[in-house]
């Protein structure tokens, strides 16, 4: 199938998020879209599945003009889409949600679950993915997850599959399967759209290089092209990719994590004794594929979710029973992972949102009495030290981007004297230039002595920030390594492998992106 | 760092400050203009339903081949009769207006009450059952304690807001608790206090001496509220309106205000942010319900006088829609208790000239909130307003939330 | 590729956890220490039991036969002790956590049996009319909670069943009194209830407004239109208008002649079969249709029906609507049904009852179904204990199904959840 988009037009607003932008797909080719987050590729993506309208432009499919206004039409031009946020519905079984929208029914519209049991063994077989589909979309994996999406499109017979930003999710190792799924697809005549903002996959994967930036194609550029050509191209300057930092001056431990355990809500163990320390002046980075434990053992260390059993002391401080409240009292600084549900309230202005911890104490709050002078005066301070782009301190944080709503988040936090500072995700969807800043401000943190603990899903985080790095793997934490530990060799180890193993397999079984 | 760094575009939309700029009105003049659309279209809606009603534009609708001008006239004047009574009603003269007022009165205590729940996030359906809880210990105090001058009204007020505030505390704690769905909890808490208030009338510590129908003795004098001149206005009014400059004062003012509201806004970020979302919840429903527990105290020390089992009549809905037109905003409250005061004062005068139901006023009060609450459809009829964002966007959760 | 690389197939889903986690040791301790109290409870009321013998009524009306005699203080005391054990089996985490519920549901039982037994004691209890009649309460109960299970299956939450509930008693009433048709008055309120719901799916799905905000004000807005009417029309003229005849009972043949069921299952109203019909079919096509599927779809992850070509909002506009036929029909008990003539505000609260029935049937059918017969009971007992005199005052009894319902969000919904999108409008760009 031969696609084209031609004037692709969409804003929101004041904002151009798609501006112009052409696009050619070939029959069989696999076209990576690049740009920064924020670039505008989902935009596009989402307007040629139809869940969002262009503003003006066309679609051409193999010759003719069509109109794509709802997913379905997307549907019956055959153009399949898996979405960085997947959409599956948790609580259906895989072959409900395969069937969904699709359904095979008996006479009266009573469902065939047996058509669609069979299916999903059938397509599953054929590309190797061993999907139950009786599971419950919730109990399985994400990398799992991820296969039903894909099965989920290949049931409506995609010409066009669109993945976007499908790696995520993934250790190395599963991104290598996902590619021979691709090749293999490619090889049928299946066109891929691959939507990634990571430079090293796409050179590994692309036939062909789109790259968008601010709303706008800037060029095309071939997968032989270098790492830091294809950076230029996407941000519009030089970048340095790699952060500048001295080796760390490690000092005292200041946190320390014995025996941790949480429970989820779901009666799950998703931290299992969990041992581990930090000392001031470094940089410690947990790595792990998404849902293994990360999130919850950033929560239990900041008292949002209770533990049940362990020990978290903060210089020789217990701090296992305390609240929330007295933890960031006692030096804790932190970041959350989902910084739009955890880290600021959007409906509240920049000022008030930079004052969010720290509004009881003086010269904020007074008693009772809120210095709201007080506030507006911190609030400037600080949109100049940390260079948050807003128009005024009284908007609501939610017209800022990205970027300097976690500017604003970070501001915040280190605006009172933090012995620990734990950043969960730190530039997860931030634009390069303020993960240059982001990056920057946490390792003069690290400088000055405090402690850092990192979570982060992106080994390139993981490599340019971290002076050691823990592997967590189903709650338990595999091993803790140097932070020149090789890629593939951390992929394996965050697959559950031990690390001495690691090592032997790793250096027998390269993959695709370690060794680029 | 380079300066020329891309800002990532946000993609969200505009905050309520941006579109109102756009407009190039502030955000509480449009708010103005679409809450005075909503009450034109809903006094179309009564128009419709005064001439449905009519005997006269029913006896001319038989002939209205003959002579279909009589039906638009009599239609004309059902509709001119009913509104102009019920204006008259309300705002013709000084004993109308003080009426007024005096319905406005509990209206704005219990609209407060919904308004204060509403920015910590919290739906408070219970100001019924908060304002008979009141009502009951303030009545109880008022007939059952005897005390000097003043310091019995004091008392009678306080046990009124002690006894709203337990049963908004209640919920607030098995919120904060639990997680129970404060929804659910205040429908059910409402129920719980009408037959609380009827059982206890039937009690002997309740019940006047001699009657057999559920009413009790008559408050103290010392316990009423003072009432101006030969009119039905009291003090409570005034202390209606020092309550809500108290909820402005909480809200903009102060430290727990700011906690409310980041809870209200955004539960999860201010749980980061080391604020006790249950604390807040409780703080929250415990003034809410201390506010309605002033309703119910206005009712029955201010203009009732013995508690009876219909002593909330229906204040406590009628609160929500108060401050659901309000907008959840001290000042809006007020203005909605105002006009809904009005309205049931106006409206009882329209019964009596024009024998159109009172009932006319509470659908009334239904669609002015519904089109307030569904900006997009009054604009839909009037083109020129501008946009703005709706009332519930903020709140817009379900059960989970 | 090595063997010992194979990834995501084995990174199965972690196992449950071995040890307790903190939020279910509290829950356990909540309800538990819940379920004690009530198990105490019941045990004092088995040993606060008069001697002598209580007695049941089997067939209804007939004074001489069939019934059965208990020696009331014994039984009452082995339920309660009974009832304490499952409490206390809870407590100790003595049975698998997949059983706990029934634990609660022995406890339940047992308390009931306990409580009949001191209310009955030297006196005659009217057995089969207490069923008769709790069957009668809940008709509309499930009814309107039907109603709410495929709104907020869908996604929509509605608050607004009582509102339906009135405007369908009042169009049953008019239309039944001035056609003299039930039928025609059982489509009529189901019409007003679909023209009730519309409203609720016009404002909520396509203006976005706020669906519990929603809810009040469409309660306040069907009492206020249903009361004008009322006054105006009705009240006026209520011979013709407002005078009909309640539904008869109609006897099935041979069910009906089972012994002790047959009378209390199967000699009901039309209404009450049509509700028997409407669970089955709701739970069928909720989980096994098509429609269902995609209702359910709309309700946890719009989106991604949206994703995969359903129409969101047209999916929610049918499950609403169908509600509103449910909701209609419950409306029309309780003038058609029950009462024989429309008067202000009849439904008192019911349809606040039905959204608790919802609620505390977990969102499903056959949930909804046991709690709203659960009030229906509680209800039931209320005018039968009037009328055998205990010292419980009727208020007390009223206020059961609402304080079972606080009881039941605090300590035991706090796990369930509703369905993910429920309450959410569904906005594309």
């Amino acid at each position: 199938m031969h696609l084209e988009l031609s004037g692709l037009t969409k804003s929101f607003g004041s904002l151009v998020a798609n501006d112009q932008i052409d696009l050619v797909i070939s029959p069989g080719e696999i076209h990576c879209l690049l740009g920064e987050n924020g670039a505008g590729k989902s935009t596009l993506m989402n307007m040629l599945y139809g869940l969002l309208q262009p503003d003006s432009g066309e679609i051409v499919i193999d010759g003719e003009k069509v109109a794509i206004t709802s997913p379905s039409d997307a549907i019956k031009h055959r153009i399949g889409m898996v979405h960085q946020h997947f959409m599956l519905v948790p609580v259906f079984t895989v072959a409900e949600n395969i069937m969904l929208g699709r359904e095979n029914t008996h006479p009266g519209g009573v469902l065939d679950r047996k058509k669609a049991n069979a299916l999903v063994t059938e397509l599953s077989e054929r590309y190797g993915f061993e999907v139950n589909p009786e599971a419950m979309v919730e109990d399985i994996p994400v990398g799992v997850q991820q296969r039903v999406e894909i099965i989920k499109a290949l049931t409506n017979d995609a010409r066009v599959l669109i993945l976007d930003e499908p790696t995520a999710v993934l250790t190395p190792a599963e991104i290598d399967e996902l590619i021979a799924v691709m090749r293999q697809l490619k090889e049928n005549g299946t066109s891929i759209v691959f939507i990634t903002h990571k430079l090293k996959e796409v050179k590994a994967i692309a036939d062909k290089i789109t790259v968008i930036r601010r709303g706008k194609v800037v060029g095309q550029a071939e997968p032989s092209a270098s790492e830091e050509e294809l950076a230029e191209l996407m941000v519009g300057r030089a970048v340095d990719l790699v952060v500048d930092k001295e080796p760390a001056q490690p000092g005292e431990p200041v946190l320390r994590i014995e025996g941790l355990t949480v429970i989820d809500e779901r009666g799950f163990t998703a931290v299992d004794g969990v041992d581990l320390e930090v000392r001031a002046g470094e940089i410690l980075a947990v790595a792990g594929v998404q849902g293994n434990g990360q999130t919850e053992l950033a929560e239990a260390l900041l008292g949002l979710t209770p533990i049940a059993a362990g020990r978290i002391s903060l210089d020789g401080k217990d701090l296992t029973g305390v609240t929330t409240r007295q933890r960031l009292d006692a030096g804790i600084g932190y970041i959350p992972e989902d910084r739009g549900h955890d880290g600021f309230v959007g409906s509240f202005s920049v000022a008030e949102n930079l004052v969010l911890d720290l509004f009881r104490r003086e010269p904020f709050g007074k008693g009772l009495r809120l210095r709201t002078d007080e506030i507006e005066k911190n609030a400037n301070e600080r949109i100049e030290e940390f260079d948050i782009r807003t128009q005024g301190a009284d908007l609501p944080v939610s017209s800022l981007s990205g970027g300097n709503q976690q500017k604003v988040v970070l501001a915040r936090e280190l605006s009172r004297p933090v012995k620990l500072l734990v950043a969960s995700q730190p530039t997860r969807g931030v634009d390069v230039g303020s993960i240059e800043f982001l990056h920057t401000r946490i390792v003069k943190e690290r400088d000055q002595g405090t402690a850092v603990l990192i979570v982060s899903t992106e080994l390139d985080e993981i490599a340019a920030l971290s002076d050691r790095v823990a592997v967590m793997y189903r709650g338990k934490v595999v091993g803790v390594v140097p932070s020149d530990t090789p890629r593939d060799e951390l992929g394996l180890m965050m697959a559950g492998v031990p690390r001495t193993e690691a090592h032997e397999v790793a250096i027998e079984n390269p993959t695709t992106l370690g060794t680029i | 760092m380079s300066t020329d760094t891309t800002t990532e575009p946000a993609q969200v939309p505009a905050g309520p400050g941006d579109q109102s700029r756009r407009s190039g009105l502030p955000s509480w003049a449009v708010q103005g203009l679409v809450s005075l659309s909503a009450i034109l279209l809903a006094l179309l809606v009564g128009a419709v339903l005064i001439i449905i009603g009519d005997d006269q534009v029913k006896a001319a609708l038989g002939y209205f081949g003959a002579a279909p001008m009589d039906t638009f006239s009599a239609a004309f004047s059902a509709v001119g009769n009913a509104y102009k009574a019920l204006a008259v009603g309300a705002l013709g003269g000084v004993t109308p207006i003080t009426e007024s007022l005096t319905a406005a009165t509990p209206l704005i205590c219990g609209g407060l009450a919904v308004s204060l729940a509403f920015r910590t996030g919290l739906f408070n359906i219970g100001a019924q059952g908060q304002l008979i809880v009141g009502a009951i210990l303030a009545a109880w105090v008022g007939f059952a304690w005897h005390l000097p001058p003043g310091i019995h009204l004091i008392a009678a007020i306080l046990a009124g807001l002690v006894g709203g505030a337990i049963w908004g505390g209640v919920v607030g704690l098995l919120k904060a608790r639990t997680g129970a769905h404060e929804v659910i909890v205040t429908i059910m808490l409402n129920y719980v206090a009408i037959y609380l208030l009827q059982w206890l009338l039937t009690t002997t510590t309740f019940k006047r001496p001699g009657r057999e129908d559920p009413i009790s003795p008559i408050v103290d004098a010392n316990a009423q509220y003072p009432q101006f001149g030969s009119t039905r206005l009291h003090v409570g009014f005034f202390l209606a309106l020092a309550a809500a400059a108290f909820v402005w004062w909480l809200l903009n003012r102060s430290t727990i205000g700011f906690e409310l509201r980041a809870v209200g806004a955004n539960a999860d970020a201010s749980r980061t942010a080391g604020m006790s979302v249950g604390r807040a919840y409780f703080i929250a429903m415990l003034v809410a319900g201390a506010l309605a527990g002033l309703a119910g105290s206005q009712q029955v020390l201010g203009t009732d006088l013995p508690l009876t089992d219909g002593v909330a009549a229906s204040v406590g809905f009628d609160s929500i829609t108060v401050a659901l037109l309000g907008r959840g905003t001290p000042l809006g409250t007020v203005l909605a208790g105002l006009l809904f005061g009005a309205l049931n004062a106006g409206g009882l005068q329209m019964q009596l000239q024009t024998q159109t139901p009172l009932t006319l006023t509470t659908v009334l009060q239904a669609v002015i909130v519904l089109f307030v609450a569904a900006p997009a459809l009054v604009r839909s009829v009037f083109r020129f307003l501008p946009k703005e964002r709706g009332v519930g966007a903020v709140l817009a959760k379900g059960w989970n939330g | 590729m090595s063997e010992s690389i194979k990834t995501a197939e084995t990174r199965l889903a972690p196992a449950p956890a071995s040890i307790e986690g903190p939020a279910e040791r509290v829950r356990r301790l909540r309800v538990g220490g819940l379920m004690l109290v009530f198990a105490l409870i019941g045990l004092g009321l088995g040993i606060g039991t008069n001697g002598g013998k209580a007695t049941f009524q089997l067939v209804s009306g007939d004074l001489e036969n069939n019934l059965v005699g208990i020696p009331a203080q014994p039984v009452a005391i082995l339920l309660g002790a009974l009832g304490l054990l499952a409490a206390v089996a809870y407590v100790m985490r003595r049975v698998p956590t997949k059983y706990a519920g029934w634990l609660a549901a022995v406890l339940g039982v047992c308390f009931i049996g306990a409580f009949l037994c001191w209310a009955a004691a030297g006196k005659v209890f009217p057995l089969a009319n207490q069923f008769q009649g709790t069957l009668n309460f809940a008709t509309p109960l499930i009814l309107g909670a039907l109603a709410g299970v495929l709104c907020e299956r869908a996604g929509v939450i509605n608050i607004a069943i009582e509102g339906q509930f009135l405007v369908g008693a009042f169009t049953a009433a008019v239309v039944a009194s001035t056609t003299g048709s039930a039928v025609a008055a059982l489509i009529a309120a189901a019409l007003t209830g679909v023209l009730m719901a519309s409203l609720l799916a016009v404002f909520s799905i396509k203006y976005l407004v706020n669906q519990v905000v929603l809810g009040v004000v469409l309660v306040v807005f069907a009492s206020g239109i249903t009361g004008y009417l009322f006054d105006q029309f009705l009240q006026e003229d209520s011979a013709n208008l407002n005078t009909l005849d309640v539904l008869s009972a109609v006897k099935i043949p041979l069910l009906g002649d089972i012994p002790f069921f047959g009378p209390i299952l199967f000699q009901q109203t039309v209404l009450v079969y049509l509700t028997y019909i409407a669970v089955a079919l709701v739970t069928f096509v909720l989980f096994q249709t098509r429609w269902g599927l995609r209702v359910r779809a709309v309700g946890e992850h719009p989106k991604a029906a949206d994703t995969v070509g359903i129409k969101v909002k047209r999916v929610r506009y049918s499950a609403v609507l169908w509600a509103g036929v449910l909701a209609g029909l419950g409306g029309a008990f309780f003038t058609v049904g029950y009462a024989g003539s429309f008067s202000k505000g009849m439904t008192a609260g019911n349809g606040f009852i039905a959204l608790a029935a919802l609620i505390m049937g977990r969102w499903h059918p056959i949930g909804a179904m046991v709690a709203a017969l659960f009030f229906g009971f509680a209800t039931q007992l209320q005018s039968q204990l009037q009328i055998i005199q205990t010292p419980i005052p009727g208020e007390l009894l009223l206020m059961a199904p609402y304080l079972a319902t606080i009881i039941a969000v605090a300590g035991l919904v706090g796990r369930v959840r509703a369905p993910k999108a429920d309450g959410e409008p569904y906005v594309t760009e």
